[in-house]
């Protein structure tokens, strides 16, 4: 039971530390998990990190609900996902309760206005990036052009998107193969 | 009742289909806005604002902030637990084969090409942001090529030119870079 509640007290700390989630965690996690838990090892926390990066959902809950798992079973899992989430639950709630009453000042207004640029801009350095990381060939590039056409154009379900770009991928080298021979 | 179903679900949905983190929900709360009334474009943009200034991970940010918008405390909770429940029962399942799934070939097979319609979606998403912070619109059906010139904000473009050029020059933290906006918004009346 002692472990249940550290894992839950762990991981609300390390979600109460992280801004903007992804690999800004990945330092905190090393500190609290490994060395002063000691609850996985360094390769065990960069397995799950990439683990949690090619299955769905937040990278940062999976990692949680792996090293949860690993120490307590089931249990376990559900107290480090707990632990992550509820940080960020609070303090969005408080956020979104003050702008709810706030949200028709002028000035609130006129600064979000501007942060919507900004979050374009962010997004745009973003999406820059990841062309950079996952575009690694030409047949990479069309199913990049074609998922945004798909999605910005036509409007077809990202979720559609995902499972057949998946498909592709799957039957891809088979298809390779197939003519090879 | 089907209302605080429907907001389980349609999370339970993005916690098993946004593969990537991050901005991986992006896409699918674009399509939640479209569906249903529960928020709009500029709410989805000021959630991103929002996420990226608090602690914590932009998925479960936004599901709270989303479910928080359609149904108070309780709404909150349902579409946080709704978006982490799948992800959490996988994540269990591939930890009992754990070595298998690392080394299985299909696994990145299926990633080859997964990761770059990630990016296509995610690169849809942003030209909808775009579309709500530099030209006025919803999305590229209220757009004719007439009344196109008339929508675009000039200070708008502006300053995302800039920002673009600040963001790729200094690599500082997305908060200030939110903070500054914030600021330049007010002194300017955006």
């Amino acid at each position: 039971m002692k472990e249940i509640w550290q894992l839950f007290i762990t991981f609300c700390r390390i979600g109460a530390f992280t801004f903007g989630g992804g690999y800004a965690m990945l330092p905190l996690l090393q500190r609290e998990v490994v060395t002063r838990r000691g609850w996985a090892t360094e390769d065990e926390i960069l397995d799950y990190f990439a683990i949690g990066q090619c299955t769905p959902g937040v990278i940062f809950v999976n990692t949680a609900t792996f090293v949860g798992y690993k120490r307590k079973g089931v249990l376990g899992a559900i107290a480090a996902t707990a632990g992550t989430v509820f940080p960020s639950l609070i303090i969005i709630m408080i956020i979104a309760a003050v702008l709810k009453n706030f949200a028709q000042l002028a000035a609130v207004q006129h600064a979000f206005g501007a942060i919507r640029v900004v979050v374009g801009v962010l997004i745009v350095n973003a999406v820059v990036g990841m062309w950079k990381k996952s575009v690694v060939d030409k047949v990479c590039a069309i199913i990049a052009v074609v998922a945004f056409v798909l999605s910005a154009i036509f409007e077809i379900s990202p979720i559609w998107i995902v499972l057949g770009a998946g498909f592709l991928g799957l039957a891809a080298p088979m298809i390779k193969g197939a003519r090879t021979k | 009742m089907t209302q605080w179903f429907l907001l389980f679900y349609e999370f339970f949905k993005i916690g098993l289909f946004s593969v990537g983190g991050g901005l991986a929900t992006l896409p699918f709360l674009y399509k939640l806005a479209d569906k249903y009334d529960w928020f709009n474009t500029k709410m989805i943009v000021d959630m991103i604002a929002i996420s990226e200034s608090t602690p914590g991970p932009l998925g479960v940010n936004m599901a709270t902030y989303t479910g928080f918008h359609f149904g108070g405390v309780l709404g909150g909770i349902v579409a946080t637990v709704g978006l982490v429940f799948p992800s959490v029962v996988i994540i269990i399942i591939i930890s009992k084969f754990l070595q298998k799934f690392r080394s299985n070939p299909h696994v990145e097979d299926v990633f080859y090409l997964l990761r770059p319609a990630v990016t296509g979606l995610i690169g849809a998403a942003g030209f909808g942001v775009l579309l709500t912070a530099l030209l006025h619109v919803n999305g590229i059906n209220e757009l004719s090529m007439g009344t196109f010139l008339g929508f675009i904000g000039i200070k708008e473009c502006i300053l995302f030119v800039i920002m673009l050029l600040l963001t790729n020059k200094f690599q500082k933290h997305p908060v200030i870079y939110i903070a500054v906006g914030a600021a330049i918004g007010i002194i300017f009346a955006f």
